[in-house]
C-alpha cells in the first residue's frame, strides 16, 4: 500500500511545535496574526493555565504547520505525475520505438500515445473511482465517478496532506504506463483498432479491480487498509507489472509470432531511440516509485535511493551474463537491465534499505536476461519487445522479494514496531506476496483472454499478413516514420 | 577506351581518392554498396538472438579510362585500397565502345 509511516510523524507537529514555542520566544516572521509582544516566554511550571494569546498562538502555529507540509507535499506528487506521464510519453514510446523494425515505429509510439488521451478520458469518466472509489474487496465504486467530490480537500484513506485532485491525477498516470507496456509483446502485428479497443477494455477489466484490490480501501490484497491478504506493493509490481507482463504473455500467444518469426532477422532498428527512452523511464521512475509515498518524506528519499540503486545493479547484473555469455556488453543489454532493475523494484522501493535494492536489482537483471534470452527461445513464443520478460519475470521476482527485504525500520506498515518481512522475521510475508502474486497472475491472464477473444470477434486482432509485410505505419496510419527523400 | 569497376573497403576510399587525384584522375563515380566475396559477415546478438549480417558496407568506384592511363590507375588502386585481409575487393576492367560529352556531344577519348 502506498501510504505509509509519515502519518505517525505527523501527529509529532504540534507537540513539536508547543515545544519549540516553551524554549524560544515567538517570533513576527512565524505568523502576524496574533499579536503576541516579542517578550513573552515560557517562563516556569509554576504558571498551570496557558493564557489565551499562546493557545490561539499554538493553533495558528500547528494550521501554519500543515499547510507547509501541505505545500510541499503537493509540490513533490505534482512534479512525480508528469515524471511518471514522461514514463508513458516520449520515455516508453522512445523505448519500444528503437525495438521495433523502421516500418512499425511511428504505430508503436501511437500506441502509447493513444492511450495518454484514452485512459485520460477513461479515468475521468469511471475509472478513478473504480480504482479508488468506496471499500469493495474486489473493485471500487462509482463514488467518483464524473469526478465527483474531487477537489482541493485531501482523501485521507489515501494521502492526507495533498488534494484528492494531485493523487487522482498521480494515479492516472500509473493507469496509463500500465496498458502500454503490454503494446511491448503485440507489436509488428496487432491491429490498431484492436489495440485501442482491447486495451481499453483491459483498463476497465484488468487493471481498476487489480488496483482496488492492491491499493484500494477494503481491497482483497490491501497492505493497510483492511486487506485479508496483505499483499506488499509499494509503487506496483503486481497492479503494473505482473498485470501488464502476465497479460502481455496472453496476447503474445494468442496472436501467434509475427510473419517470418524467428528465421527472419528483426533486429532493433534504432537503439539510439530506445538509449533515449531507457533513461527518461530511469529518470521518470523516481516519481513512479518515490513519487508513491505520497509525500515529500523521508520514505520518498529512501523509495528514491532503493529505486536507483536497483537499476543500477540491474544494469550490471545483466550486462555481466551478457558478458559471460557472448564475450561481449552491449548497449541493449545494460538498458533491458535496468528497466528490469526498476520493474524488480517498484513494489519493494518503500520498504527496503539500500543494500537489499541492490540485490534485488542484481538478482533481476540476471533472471530477466535468462527469460528473454533463453526461456523465449525454449517456449518459442513470440514477445515481441520482452514485455512478459521483463515486466512479467522483473514484477514477480520484485513482489516475491518485496516479502523477504521489507523492514519496518524503513516502513512501518503494519504499526510501529510490527514485523513486516522476512528480514524482520516475519516470513509469512512471504506467503502474502505469494498469494497476492498468484492472484495477479490469474486475475491477468484470464482476463486478457476473455477480452481478446471478444475483441477478436468485434474488430479483429491481427492484421493480414501482407499489412505486417509491408509495416503498420502504412497499413494502419498512413505515414511513415522517416521520409528521408523529402 | 576502358572501364573500371572497383569495389573497395570504405576505410580506403579516401586514400585511393587522394592517390588517384595525384596520378591526374579528374573525375569519377562513386556509390556506397552492399555486398559480399569470400568475407563471410559477422554476427550480431540482440537479446540473445543471433543475426549474421553477411551483406558488408563497401564503395564502388567507376571510371571509365582512356587506354594509356588504365595500368597506372589498376596499379594506384591495388597499392593503395589493399590491407591484405579478405575483403578487399576487386578490379573489374571492361572495354567501352564510345563515350559522349552530352554538352557538346565531343565523342571517344576526348569526351573523357
Amino acid at each position: 500500500m502506498k501510504c505509509a509511516g509519515w502519518k505517525c510523524s505527523f501527529s509529532l507537529v504540534p507537540v513539536l511545535g508547543a515545544i519549540l514555542l516553551a524554549v524560544f520566544p515567538l517570533s513576527a516572521q512565524q505568523t502576524p496574526a496574533t499579536s503576541a509582544t516579542p517578550s513573552t516566554t515560557a517562563t516556569s511550571a509554576a504558571t498551570p493555565e496557558i493564557p489565551k494569546a499562546v493557545n490561539e498562538k499554538l493553533a495558528q502555529l500547528d494550521k501554519d504547520v500543515k499547510a507547509a507540509q501541505s505545500s510541499a507535499d503537493n509540490a513533490w506528487m505534482l512534479v512525480s505525475a508528469a515524471l511518471v506521464l514522461m514514463m508513458t510519453g516520449p520515455g516508453l514510446a522512445l523505448f519500444y520505438g528503437g525495438l521495433v523494425r523502421r516500418k512499425n515505429t511511428l504505430a508503436i509510439m501511437m500506441q502509447s500515445f493513444a492511450l495518454m488521451a484514452l485512459i485520460t478520458v477513461m479515468w475521468a469518466l469511471v475509472g478513478y473511482s473504480l480504482c479508488f472509489g468506496g471499500d469493495g474487496q474486489f473493485i471500487g465504486s462509482f463514488e467518483h465517478a464524473f469526478l465527483r467530490g474531487v477537489g482541493a480537500d485531501p482523501n485521507p484513506d489515501y494521502a492526507g496532506t495533498i488534494p484528492q485532485m494531485t493523487f487522482m491525477v498521480y494515479q492516472l498516470m500509473f493507469a496509463i504506463i500500465t496498458p502500454a507496456l503490454i503494446t511491448g509483446a503485440t507489436a509488428e502485428r496487432m491491429k490498431f483498432s484492436g489495440t485501442v479497443l482491447f486495451l481499453t477494455l483491459w483498463f476497465l477489466v484488468v487493471y481498476a479491480p487489480l488496483a482496488h484490490m492492491v491499493w484500494g480501501k477494503g481491497g482483497l490484497l490491501s497492505a493497510s487498509l483492511g486487506g485479508k491478504f496483505p499483499t506488499l506493493d509499494f509503487a506496483g509490481g503486481t497492479v503494473v507489472h505482473i498485470s501488464s507482463g502476465v497479460s502481455a504473455l496472453v496476447c503474445a500467444l494468442y496472436l501467434g509470432k509475427r510473419s517470418g518469426y524467428p528465421k527472419q532477422p528483426m533486429p532493433p532498428h534504432s537503439l539510439v531511440l530506445s538509449f533515449i527512452g531507457a533513461c527518461l523511464l530511469w529518470v521518470g521512475w523516481f516519481g513512479f516509485n518515490a513519487g508513491s509515498a505520497l509525500a515529500a518524506s523521508s520514505l520518498a528519499a529512501s523509495a528514491f535511493v532503493a529505486t536507483h540503486f536497483a537499476a543500477a545493479a540491474a544494469a550490471l547484473g545483466w550486462s555481466a551474463a551478457e558478458w559471460l555469455k557472448n564475450g561481449r556488453a552491449s548497449a541493449l543489454g545494460a538498458i533491458s537491465g535496468a528497466v528490469a532493475g526498476l520493474v524488480a523494484i517498484t513494489p519493494a522501493a518503500g520498504f527496503v534499505a539500500p543494500m537489499p535494492a541492490l540485490a534485488i536489482g542484481l538478482i533481476a537483471g540476471v533472471v530477466c536476461y535468462w527469460m528473454v534470452t533463453k526461456v523465449k527461445a525454449i517456449f518459442g513464443y513470440d514477445d515481441a519487445l520482452d514485455a512478459f520478460g521483463v515486466h512479467g519475470a522483473g514484477g514477480t521476482i520484485g513482489a516475491l522479494l518485496t516479502g523477504v527485504f521489507a523492514q519496518q525500520v524503513i516502513n512501518p506498515i503494519f504499526g510501529a514496531g510490527k514485523a513486516v518481512g522476512g528480514l524482520d522475521g516475519h516470513w509469512g510475508q512471504v506467503g502474502n506476496q505469494l498469494v497476492g502474486v498468484l492472484i495477479a497472475w490469474v486475475f491477468a491472464l484470464v482476463g486478457t483472454l476473455v477480452l481478446l477473444k471478444i475483441v477478436d470477434l468485434l474488430t479483429g486482432v491481427r492484421v493480414p499478413e501482407e499489412h505486417e509485410i509491408e509495416g503498420l505505419d502504412i497499413t494502419q496510419h498512413g505515414e511513415e516514420a522517416y521520409n528521408l527523400e523529402s | 577506351m576502358m572501364k573500371l569497376e572497383a569495389i573497395i573497403q570504405p576505410s580506403r576510399f579516401e586514400s585511393v581518392k587522394d592517390a588517384l587525384r595525384e596520378i591526374g584522375i579528374e573525375g569519377m563515380t562513386v556509390t556506397e554498396v552492399r555486398g559480399h566475396g569470400r568475407q563471410k559477415g559477422h554476427t550480431e546478438v540482440y537479446r540473445g538472438r543471433e543475426y549474421t549480417v553477411d551483406l558488408l558496407p563497401k564503395i564502388k568506384l567507376e571510371l571509365v579510362l582512356p587506354d594509356a592511363l588504365v595500368n597506372r590507375v589498376v596499379d594506384t588502386i591495388l597499392k593503395t585500397a589493399k590491407t591484405g585481409k579478405i575483403g578487399d575487393g576487386k578490379i573489374f576492367l571492361s572495354r567501352v565502345e564510345e563515350a559522349i560529352r552530352i554538352r557538346n556531344e565531343e565523342r571517344g577519348e576526348n569526351a573523357l
